[in-house]
């Protein structure tokens, strides 16, 4: 390029540098939305998962606290 | 679900305003520069990502000392998003380089020591994430990290200063010349102003994507302790 006389015409190169630049921008945005997606759908099944969960949890201490009473004595009285 | 936040979403928009803009400075307003051609304009966006990157990459170092004195995890995610978004940075401030390279110096790469440096300091940082892929205890994976990234954060200042302290054919833009470069050139107003306006651009699309990233990072952490909640 040192000798030359006209300006070469290196347009393809620039396109493909802000191409690639906007592509790999738009990947990383993409991906962050799908990786964020994917975690509140991860989130959300395992909040349905917990819910049952959390009541045969609640279902089994009742019941464990109901035979801990012993018969013919009422609950909360003296 | 958690929301984004206002200021965020803004950001968002900003961002995209600031990158068109950005690129019709470059593309349309800054003239074309007379021994390389339309190429050169491909300059101002090199520089405005490995501008970011770079920092980015020293600020890492910074985070990973306050993990190690702290020890909260919550600097352990935002060192993360700050090493990810850079080196999605850097992979672009590489690949814009090479482009620029092929009709510059007639070859896609060469083991020039800029061109070295940056491409050890991108495989330094990849290698993070494969180094933290085969740690399973959050502190421990943390604790590696942060000193790599510490050790790691030394690749960056080398890579800024080693066409200004090796004989290489990088052009010197900024604060110094170098003789034995090949594709320097002289910025007229017009360059000037979009090559400012692009730092100022990614600087704002960095913070962006790195917010986003931490947001990421914070569902990823719940998601997590939901999962050993479960396995309980």
């Amino acid at each position: 390029m040192l000798f030359q006389e006209t300006t070469p015409d290196t347009s393809g190169y620039m396109i493909a540098g802000f191409a690639l630049t906007f592509l790999i921008l738009a990947v990383y945005v993409a991906s962050i939305y799908v990786r964020n997606r994917n975690l509140q759908q991860d989130m959300d099944m395992l909040a349905e998962i917990e819910e049952p969960a959390v009541k045969i949890k609640a279902r089994s201490t009742g019941r464990a606290e109901k035979k801990k009473v012993k018969p013919g004595t009422k609950k909360g009285k003296k | 679900m958690n929301h984004k936040p206002l200021a965020l979403k803004i950001l968002d928009v900003v961002s995209i305003v600031l990158l068109v803009t950005a690129a019709y400075l470059a593309i349309v307003v800054a003239p074309t520069e007379r021994v390389m051609g339309d190429v050169q304009r491909v300059f101002y966006f090199h520089i405005g990502t490995a501008w970011v990157a770079l920092v980015g990459f020293v600020f890492t170092a910074g985070l990973s000392v306050i993990y190690l004195i702290t020890k909260d995890l919550k600097w352990d995610r935002i060192q993360v998003a700050a090493i990810e978004v850079s080196v999605m940075f850097f992979l672009i401030t590489i690949i814009l380089g090479s482009i620029w390279a092929r009709p510059a110096w007639n070859t896609w790469w060469t083991w020039d020591p800029r061109l070295t440096t940056a491409a050890v300091t991108e495989l330094i940082y990849i290698a993070y994430f494969m180094l933290r892929q085969g740690i399973d205890d959050p502190n421990k994976r943390a604790r590696f990290g942060a000193v790599y990234a510490l050790i790691g954060g030394l690749s960056a200042p080398i890579t800024f200063f080693a066409i200004r302290l090796f004989r290489t054919i990088h052009p010197v833009v900024i604060a110094g010349s170098n003789a034995a470069a090949e594709g320097n050139f002289s910025m007229t107003g017009d360059m000037l102003q979009a090559f400012f306006f692009a730092l100022f651009a990614f600087t704002v699309i960095f913070i962006d994507l790195f917010w986003n990233r931490i947001r990421l990072g914070e569902v990823q952490e719940k998601v997590e302790e939901m999962k050993l909640k479960a396995a309980w």
